[in-house]
């Protein structure tokens, strides 16, 4: 409890978190926006489409959590935080787990907010929570919010600096789990089982296709929506294992 | 008490410390002391858990430094001043330093007072003078009422009053029983402030003595006698077996010798002499000659100077050809 205190003094006395995620909120909330004002009878406003800004939140956040380590080492503060505490394998866990945590809440509140403006818009049955997909669609994004930073805060123990971490998780999150289905033959086979597109085959299986590039993805996925999570998870968790060993392994 | 034994570590082919051993003792002030690139900050990593040794040990009052509880209580440290986040408040830094190792937030206030850094305690720490920083550093440092002290060429771009106000500071913690382990690469600095040195060059240990031994066995002592008569004197001197070197002003410079042997020696030839002075090697001549082979990026300016220190004694502007030029160097 200490330490989660430590990092939660840590990550609130400094103004990038603020940014990152008003960032996060204004960019998602204003696609949702955009998409369901622009709806029609081809393409209705559903409850997929008031989350079509998710991934760009998603980023945002990812960001803000590989920040929240790679800043450390960039000023050289994790060498105080190691002075400190040089159980580092509990120092770094009770990061995670804060900056995993307070990303799952800012997901929540996104999601909501999202799915809450766009039935002000264009209020109807298809805006209404009703099916346990709905639910997961909006519900979902706390948990893929949350261990999407595990994996950012992963990668910034591992790569130690912010511009390289920053780029890693975007070209990765942005093209790399797009472009990838271009290999012949086997390429979509690999696309099913890359961890983004497995969370996002949790949040949007079984939803009706529409507008706003939101809805089911186009492969058929090999995992449950459930399954895909826990998919997720285990990628997110395995990384964070090898970050870890790392961090104890090398000088700080 | 800090004691290191056998401490080797290695970043990549160089050698950054080898075989280092050495001990820092309570209630002293231990001075650390190396040319640039000597291994020192290494050394201080490495004391603190931060750098893994590839061989050998440092314990703290016993331990390592890995297996204490809460450590800023045993030891603090001001390895580098700027390892701050910039837009954190001063307070929020001690506060969080404070928070990991249940120190209460009353102490973080106390320590900010006791460095003066109270009414900027709120401001962004980015916006902090050298000075400014290096007084937050220590006030870091001071947070767990530490045993054992650190500190990383604490005077490091420091104006005079800061200089003698840490000075003085280091002189109170170890007055108080504290071990006081302080680097750094100015000799002046450290004859000052230190009572012990650990003497280090490429990651060797030189010496471990006190400061006044290092300075009285490595410093080149000497004296200077001036005589309307010195060519009496210089024949009576050379008699008694002793080196006599010449000095500015025509004055006679003897190595190795007290003023009493010279006084002696001239009042039993009937010299007249207008001065007797005793010269204390600069430590910096001292500390060169030992350090000499173990500077690892010398100025071309540095070279020559160690060349002629090695071939001339200082202050031998032509020799004559009856003085011995032997040099005095390499105790």
């Amino acid at each position: 409890m200490t330490l989660l205190a430590v990092e939660r003094i840590k990550l609130f006395t400094t103004r990038s978190p603020w940014w990152c995620m008003v960032l996060a909120l204004v960019l998602t909330v204003g696609l949702s926006v955009l998409v369901t004002t622009n709806a029609n009878e081809n393409f209705p406003a559903t409850v997929a489409t008031s989350q079509a800004g998710g991934q760009l939140g998603l980023v945002v956040i990812m960001v803000m959590a590989a920040l929240a380590v790679t800043t450390e080492y960039r000023f050289g503060t994790i060498k105080a935080s190691f002075q400190a505490v040089p159980n580092r394998t509990a120092l770094l866990t009770a990061k995670t787990v804060l900056v995993g945590v307070v990303a799952a809440l800012v997901g929540e509140i996104i999601a909501f907010v999202s799915w809450a403006v766009a039935y002000l818009i264009k209020p109807g049955p298809l805006m209404a929570l009703t099916t346990g997909q709905d639910w997961r669609n909006v519900a979902g994004t706390g948990l893929v919010y949350g261990f999407a930073a595990v994996i950012a805060l992963a990668v910034g123990i591992l790569v130690r600096q912010t511009a390289g971490a920053v780029a890693i998780l975007l070209v990765y999150s942005l093209l790399v789990e797009n472009l990838v289905a271009l290999i012949p033959k086997i390429g979509t086979k690999i696309q099913e089982w890359m961890p983004f597109n497995m969370a996002n085959n949790f949040l949007s299986a079984g939803a009706p296709p529409s507008a706003g590039g939101a809805g089911s993805p186009t492969t058929h996925m090999p995992l449950s929506p459930w399954g895909s999570m826990a998919y997720f998870v285990g990628i997110a968790i395995v990384l964070l294992g090898i970050a870890l060993v790392s961090a104890n392994r090398r000088d700080a | 008490m800090i004691e290191a034994v056998g401490l080797t570590k290695r970043y990549g082919r160089t050698l950054a410390v080898d075989d280092l051993s050495f001990v820092a003792k309570a209630g002293r002030v231990t001075g650390f002391l190396g040319p640039n690139g000597a291994g020192k900050s290494t050394t201080m990593r490495m004391i603190l858990g931060l750098d893994r040794p590839d061989a050998g040990q440092v314990r703290i009052d016993g331990k390592n430094y890995r297996s204490l509880n809460r450590p800023l209580r045993t030891v603090g440290a001001l390895l580098d001043a700027k390892w701050v986040h910039p837009n954190r408040s001063a307070r929020a830094h001690l506060l969080w330093l404070a928070r990991s190792n249940g120190i209460s937030a009353k102490r973080v206030d106390e320590v900010l007072g006791q460095v003066g850094l109270s009414a900027v305690a709120g401001r962004r720490a980015g916006g902090f003078s050298l000075g400014m920083s290096q007084r937050l550093g220590i006030a870091a440092a001071l947070l767990g009422d530490p045993s054992v002290l650190l500190f990383d060429e604490p005077v490091n771009g420091l104006d005079p009053e800061g200089i003698l106000w840490i000075r003085e500071f280091m002189h109170t913690l170890a007055a108080e029983g504290r071990t006081v382990f302080v680097s750094s690469h100015l000799l002046s600095e450290m004859s000052l402030t230190a009572q012990e040195l650990v003497v280090v060059g490429k990651g060797r240990l030189i010496a471990q003595a006190s400061t006044a031994d290092f300075i009285a066995q490595a410093g080149d002592n000497a004296v200077r006698v001036r005589s309307p008569q010195a060519d009496t004197l210089r024949l009576a001197l050379l008699d008694q077996g002793l080196d006599v070197q010449p000095g500015e002003d025509g004055a006679l410079v003897i190595p190795g010798v007290s003023t009493d042997q010279v006084g002696d020696i001239a009042g039993a030839n009937g010299v007249v002499l207008h001065e007797l002075s005793s010269q204390n090697g600069s430590l910096e001549q001292a500390f060169m000659r030992l350090t000499g082979d173990s500077v690892e990026f010398r100025t071309d300016t540095a070279k020559a100077l160690l060349a002629a220190e090695q071939t001339a004694p200082p202050g031998a502007g032509v020799p004559a050809p009856d003085v011995n030029l032997t040099t005095t160097a390499g105790k």
